[in-house]
């Protein structure tokens, strides 16, 4: 009648297992470790292990919780904080909740927690060790091959690093003398000056024009997009209607785009073609609001070459660029006629008139080159520079419905396999890996809002492989991407040690 | 899931853009008021004390099973027939239709468990002014008084209920159409009827002009109700001398005591999918259920307002606007009213049939409501632990990740829910291909570690003719059709949908037929269903639901549109009883529902957003539907909608481990809030909620079985076990479970502690977490801490626990049990017990359970058999017995089988705590414990 019959008799297990084909055994109450076995001698009464009580020793294993700290009770379910040993022979021993005790599922490889449920379980041990050694192997075929990539990686690195620091001097050098020799050109010029006053007027004028031209072609590329944006119903017209969903257009400023005001603006028509629209967007393209959001990055990328690097100015200032003059300065920060400033300089100057564009040219291009190369080497890439490689570079994954990009250091993206706009997933943010493994974890963040949720972001987690590769990607919360990447670069160096599963004896 | 959110814009509504940008509230504007609704608004005008209608007594018929009388309107000449029951169980029963309808007016079918028995009436007297007819012989009358018609329930000297009583009686009959479209000449059709309406008014009291708007057609917003059949609304008052109390008329995100609504809306049942509900206002949300109940020290009473079309229910109290220095001064003065509420409940179609529970004690009510709409199904025991939801759980790995989650942070978890995204394109029934390709195969992967999993079905069908439920719907012709005879269409998540017209018993049955395991494939036993969006949510249609002139049948929407989610979740749960050829009880989760869906499985309160206060209403929303039969009721742990801080999510896990129905669920566009995701100390205290949930799984299943067996609530307002203490009539931030346990969970933020109400004069209550006494008929202040959980065990009670906590409840099926014995200041104790399968039916096709009642009295602790006839065996054991309030014995011996054991024992001086260490016995087994 008294339950704890059972559980006496089970209270002694004889422990077997198998190791270079020798047996022993081991008398021990079931569920307790090697490691603890002087702590359970039945000719003693027990000690809990946290010292709280001690109880006579046919206490232990009988089913019924007495030691605060679980320890009575290590092979049965009883008390809630207890945990069973399996030796699990021919692979890792472990332990496990006592919760898990005959709970009808095999937690065990060995089976051994289930031993009065009902539940058959199989051992399955000596299978998962077999797969667990090739499984090692494997990894550990992939760590070495990987370590020695990841070498060659470092190797390179440096020796690229090596290369950009030197072509880094060798552009202020040559910045130098582009310098120098635009202050000899300079002096030349006010020699010139005077004899060449007519052709310079004549470039000016020419020079003018086309950057009018420019200006016109732009204009009318705005003024379609504009178009399009109004004409909310595509018929091909802008009416009065669509027009005062533009509230900001209000002539007279009194809130309100009246009828009739709308009407003025579209110069007395109830709606007009695009070819009228052309005449009529004079009139308002100073008050016009676009409705598309603010350009993304990639968006940028296209128009402004300048915007591909944000802290531009930021490296302007630290990167000592105070040898040029003012006047450089103040026409890059001026939008429209930032890639004109050196032609500024040529308007003074026609005489060699193509070698000077050559010279010059340069001189206008050294600072991006200069800056791009300067923000290269100032990337974290890694304590050896192993990840320099992954600069510039870009891989891509495609799923059922997408085709997601990385390019690290840069930015995250993803594009629908079947056509459809591309999605940015986050711009470079930084290493974010928990403190003792910095560089496992890359983050990037702030990409395309979601609705009523935050800017879209991208956690890539990196793991050692001799490809280079995006191998999977999910959406584990809304609008928060999760990408696996391999990569030689993570891969440590294979301890010398044979890495053999060790059984418990 | 799943309101009606922002994602749909992709569908193209063009005034959902309108929404986008208001996301922080409800779009009142989207939902009628009263002034908007035309029969509400021709109703409301009707003012008291002038009421038309006379009985005719003359044409009284008394038979043995009711009493029929006609009423006249004197104003229009049309005759109504009232009929009054008496029914077994102290109710009354009062119907009032027309004599004559032009078309029989729809009543409500499906939901009374079969007709009710009646008892015999009989005349007590009677004169030219009214009838007096007996109620049984407790000196209980009801009088029918002839001009202006008016029935008075009294008991001796005391009027219990009246109807009518300010006249607000109206009933719209039907009349052919008038207007341009029906082009009768008035006096002809007069000639040619008895109606003689010359000066009729509306509804039947001010001028009744069939040309006023709102009669045969009506708009609203962009939705126009054709109203083929005119103004068919009713309408009768309900006065309740002596009640100042009054609760119910669920769904509404408001206190558990009703409000007056003079100089505002009337509550509103009409089931609807409201987006980012408002809370503490009369708006309808997804469910109702039209039964009012009325409260006093004396006697509680219910009404049962038996319609299912558009329902406005208006409160007044004759107290309510006093202050209390108002009420004191009645009081001295002596020159005090008699308190007194009044209902008028207003229905756009139908007939007037009311069922009126006499009480007199709340536990009369209950199943004097119970004996109409049936109890609370008894659920699988799996379905009273934790449910993981969110929308969405992406594909299969994910569901694995989660599963394996609870492992890994070794929280007990028993099901985990797949909202819409599972399906192929929202076809329900069906499998995302990509995603959810191996349904089998992740369905046994939860088996594997004993546990479920529930999927949606919604009831709006994808109209695509390659999808095999939309096109048998069709070629049976199973849909709701609109008012031109055509299937009825609208958008829902799939994009263009029709809704089975679940009304018809050939729909039901087959709809319970998709269910089998080689229809829905990739379903297995371990999967259960969740109903979602069966209001029905019509994402274009008005407000947000189905027209009411669409068609079922002989019927419009109109008519039973409070039935639709009752119906869906009926269907449903039959499908999942059929599967199984009858032998496992079905787990359904509903969002709508009417009276009676008690029968069919569990309500969840909709779309809630994270924030305190609407974790402070989940428990005035959830009483008042255990009010009402359904116990089976929660809210979403954490909130549906928005983002819980972490202390919030805490607090929501650790009221919801002690509501009914324990789930998490969380909206698409909210980051990730598994248990784990908040850092090792807020995974311990979600776990540890979670962990006490578990303990008194036992506890749980017999107060299920208990509410199954006798339709008593399993949450309870405190009045309910203490009537006659007036300071627990509008308490609603306590509760209790079953009679024993009293909650007050932390739902301030920040809380430094909690003043909990212990009822009882001369009781006693003991913490369950440190198993301090308390005594009743205290304020009691608690300083609490972010893992405080305030609950206290009534002294008197035995509660069965089972203390090893394992990954589900079915991995505890056969763990031994722990015996909390609470003693009285008398030293007496005792509680229930109750143990089956857990998942078949066998407890009732083989009486296959063992239940047992426990007691303490005279230092003896017994446990006895109250079901001679039953037999189930079990492994459990009895691990522990700790008894509260307990002196030291000098031995304890166990007497069982005619013989006897000592036990030993520990007993705690500090608490009075004395604990038998494993007594051991079967917890089958009949024993008794000597305390010497």
């Amino acid at each position: 009648m008294q339950h704890n019959v059972n559980w006496l008799q089970a209270l002694l297990v004889l422990s077997l297992s198998v190791t270079l084909g020798w047996t022993v055994e081991v008398q021990r109450p079931r569920g307790v470790p090697l490691t603890k076995r002087q702590f359970y001698d039945e000719a003693k009464p027990f000690t809990c292990l946290d010292g709280s009580r001690t109880i006579p020793f046919d206490r232990v294993n009988d089913d019924y919780c007495d030691c605060k700290d679980g320890s009575d009770e290590p092979g049965t379910a009883a008390c809630p904080n207890g945990s069973f040993h399996c030796t699990n022979a021919g692979y890792r021993p472990t332990f496990i909740p006592s919760s898990r005790i005959n709970d009808g599922i095999c937690d065990c490889c060995d089976g051994t927690d289930e031993y009065n449920s009902g539940a058959s379980c199989q051992n399955t041990c000596k299978e998962l060790g077999r797969k667990e050694r090739e499984a090692l192997q494997k990894l550990a075929e992939i760590t070495k091959e990987g370590f020695l990539l990841k070498q060659q990686l470092i190797e390179e690195a440096k020796k690229g690093q090596q290369e950009k620091q030197s072509r880094l001097s060798e552009l202020q050098d040559s910045r130098k003398g582009h310098e120098d020799k635009v202050e000899a050109l300079r002096t030349v010029k006010e020699t010139a000056e005077q004899p060449e006053k007519e052709a310079k007027e004549r470039h000016l004028k020419a020079w003018e024009e086309h950057k009018a031209a420019l200006r016109l072609e732009k204009e009318k590329a705005k003024m379609a997009e504009v178009f399009l944006e109004l004409d909310d119903n595509a018929d091909g017209f802008v009416d009065v209607s669509e027009l005062q969903t533009h509230q900001e257009l209000d002539p007279d400023g009194d809130g309100t785009l009246t009828d009739t005001e709308a009407q003025g603006l579209l110069g007395g028509a109830h709606k007009v073609d695009s070819t009228e629209f052309m005449n009529m967007w004079s009139n308002m393209k100073e008050k016009y609001v676009s409705e598309v959001c603010p350009p993304t990055p990639s968006s940028d990328l296209d128009k402004d070459p300048d915007s591909v690097y944000p802290e531009d100015d930021l490296d302007e200032d630290a990167a000592g660029e105070d040898d040029e003059d003012d006047d450089d300065d103040d026409d890059r920060d001026d939008d429209d006629d930032k890639v004109i400033s050196p032609l500024q300089v040529l308007e003074k100057l026609s005489v060699c008139e193509r070698e000077r564009w050559c010279l010059l040219c340069n001189a206008a291009l050294l600072p991006f080159s200069f800056r791009a190369l300067e923000k290269e080497i100032s990337f974290d890439f890694g304590p050896s520079s192993e990840f320099a490689y992954l600069y510039s570079q870009c891989y891509e994954l495609t799923t059922n419905e997408y085709i997601y990009r990385l390019c690290p250091f840069n930015r995250v993206s993803q594009k629908p396999k079947y056509g459809g706009s591309e999605t940015s997933l986050g711009s470079w943010g930084s290493w974010s890996g928990p403190e003792d493994n910095k560089y496992s974890v890359m983050k990037y963040e702030h990409g395309m809002g979601c609705w009523q949720g935050p800017n879209r972001s991208t956690t890539v987690k990196l793991t050692c492989g001799k490809e280079t590769a995006v191998v999977s990607t999910s959406e584990p919360s809304r609008c928060e991407y999760l990408m696996e990447f391999t990569t030689p670069a993570v891969c440590l160096e294979p301890p010398n040690i044979d890495t053999q599963v060790h059984d418990e004896f | 899931m799943a309101a009606f959110t922002g994602r749909m814009g992709a569908l193209s509504l063009g005034w959902f853009a309108l929404c986008l940008g208001v996301a922080v509230a409800v779009d009142r504007g989207n939902f009628k008021t009263c002034e908007q609704s035309a029969f509400c608004k021709r109703q409301r005008a009707m003012k008291a004390g002038q009421s038309p209608y006379r009985a005719l007594l003359d044409t009284l018929e008394l038979s043995d099973s009711r009493v029929t009388l006609q009423l006249i309107n004197d104003n229009n000449k049309v005759h109504l027939l009232l009929e009054l029951y008496r029914l077994q169980g102290n109710m009354t029963r009062v119907k009032i239709n027309e004599l004559k309808p032009l078309k029989p007016r729809f009543e409500v079918p499906d939901v009374l468990i079969a007709d009710p028995p009646t008892e015999p009436l009989s005349v007590v007297s009677r004169d030219e002014n009214g009838v007096v007819l007996s109620l049984g012989d407790e000196a209980r009358r009801l009088i029918v008084s002839a001009q202006p018609f008016r029935l008075d329930i009294v008991e001796g000297p005391q009027v219990l209920l009246s109807l009518n009583s300010r006249g607000l009686l109206a009933f719209e009959h039907l009349r052919p159409r008038k207007d341009t479209q029906a082009e009768v000449p008035e006096k002809t059709e007069d000639a040619a009827t008895t109606e003689q309406p010359v000066v009729e008014k509306a509804p039947d009291g001010g001028s009744e002009d069939d040309n006023q708007p709102g009669l045969w057609e009506e708009t609203f917003k962009s939705h126009t109700d054709s109203k083929p059949n005119g103004p068919t609304s009713i309408s009768l008052d309900f006065s309740l001398p002596g009640v100042e109390h009054v609760y119910g008329i669920p769904e509404h995100a408001d206190n558990l005591k009703l409000k007056s609504t003079d100089g505002g809306d009337p509550y509103r049942l009409y089931n609807l999918d409201v987006f980012q509900y408002e809370l503490y206002n009369p708006m309808a949300l997804y469910g109702a259920v039209p039964v009012l109940l009325s409260h006093n020290a004396q006697r509680t009473m219910g009404i049962f307002w038996f319609n299912a079309a558009e329902t406005w229910v208006d409160i007044s109290s004759n107290t309510a606007g006093k202050t209390v220095f108002g009420k004191m001064l009645d009081y001295v003065q002596g020159a005090s009213e008699t308190p007194q509420t009044d209902i008028r409940w207003i229905s756009e179609s139908g007939i007037i049939d009311v069922f009126i529970m006499l009480g007199p004690k709340p536990a009369d009510v209950f199943t004097q409501y119970a004996s109409l709409t049936g109890t609370q199904s008894f659920p699988p025991l799996s379905a009273l632990a934790y449910h993981q939801c969110r929308w969405n759980y992406n594909d299969q790995e994910d569901v694995r990740a989660v599963n394996q989650g609870f492992d890994e942070h070794d929280i007990p978890c028993d099901f985990i829910w797949l909202d819409i995204e599972h399906t192929d394109g929202k076809r329900y029934f069906t499998w995302d291909p990509s995603k959810f390709p191996k349904p089998l195969e992740m369905l046994q992967d939860l088996t594997d570690k004993r546990r479920k999993m529930v999927a949606i079905v919604d009831p709006h069908i994808k109209v695509d003719s390659g999808y095999k439920i939309h096109s048998e719907l069709r070629s049976k012709n199973l849909y709701v059709k609109n008012k031109d005879g055509a299937d009825y269409e609208g958008w829902c998540w799939p994009g263009n949908a029709g809704y089975p017209d679940f009304i018809r018993p050939d729909t039901r049955a087959w709809w319970a037929s998709m269910f089998a395991y080689d229809q829905y494939e990739g379903s297995t036993e371990n999967l259960y269903t969740w109903n979602d969006m069966n209001e029905p949510s019509v994402f274009n249609g008005p407000e947000v639901t189905m027209h009411k002139d669409a068609v079922h049948g002989a019927w419009e929407h109109r008519d039973l549109h409070n039935l639709y989610g009752f119906y869906v979740q009926m269907a449903t749960a039959e499908g999942l009883i059929q599967r199984s050829e009858g032998k496992e009880r079905p787990f359904v989760l509903t969002r709508a529902f009417f009276a009676g869906s008690q029968r069919y499985g569990a309500v969840w309160t909709g779309d809630n957003a994270a924030e305190w206060d609407h974790l402070k209403i989940s428990i005035p929303m959830c009483l008042n539907l255990n009010l009402v039969g359904i116990s089976f009721c929660g809210a979403d742990v954490g909130g549906f909608f928005k983002s819980p801080s972490t202390e919030l999510l805490v607090r929501w896990y650790q009221a919801g481990a002690y509501q009914p129905f324990f789930r998490a669920h969380a909206h698409m566009d909210t980051p990730r809030r598994e248990p784990w995701l908040f850092g090792p100390e807020n995974t311990a205290l979600i776990r540890e909620a979670i962990l006490q949930r578990y303990a008194l799984l036992p506890y749980w299943y017999q107060l299920f079985y208990h509410a199954y067996l006798t339709g008593q609530p399993i949450m309870r307002p405190l009045w309910v076990e203490y009537p006659g203490d007036a300071s627990t009539f509008a308490m609603d931030d306590q509760y209790l479970l079953g009679r024993d346990l009293l909650v007050h969970p932390v739902t301030e933020e920040g809380a430094r502690g909690i003043t909990a109400y212990l009822p009882g004069q001369g009781e006693v209550w003991y913490d369950v977490h440190t198993f301090q006494k308390h005594n009743g008929a205290q304020n009691l202040y608690i300083p609490v801490t972010i893992s405080s959980i305030p609950v206290f065990q009534h002294g008197g009670s035995i509660i069965p626990k089972k203390l090893r906590i394992r990954r589900s409840s079915s991995c505890m099926e056969n763990d031994p049990y722990t015996f909390i014995v609470a003693l009285s200041p008398q030293r007496t104790a005792e509680g229930e017990l109750y143990i089956d399968d857990g998942h078949t039916f066998s407890y009732r096709t083989e009486k296959k359970f063992i239940h047992r009642r426990l007691t303490f009295a005279n230092n003896t602790l017994t446990s006895r058999n109250l079901a001679l006839d039953s037999q189930f065996s079990t492994p459990s054991w009895i691990e522990r017995v700790v008894i509260l309030g307990a002196q030291k014995p000098n031995k304890v011996t166990l007497r069982m089988d005619g013989a006897e054991s000592s036990l030993d024992f520990e007993f705690d001086t500090a608490m009075s705590v004395l604990t038998l260490r494993k007594p051991g016995m079967n917890v089958g087994a009949d024993w008794s414990i000597l305390l010497q």
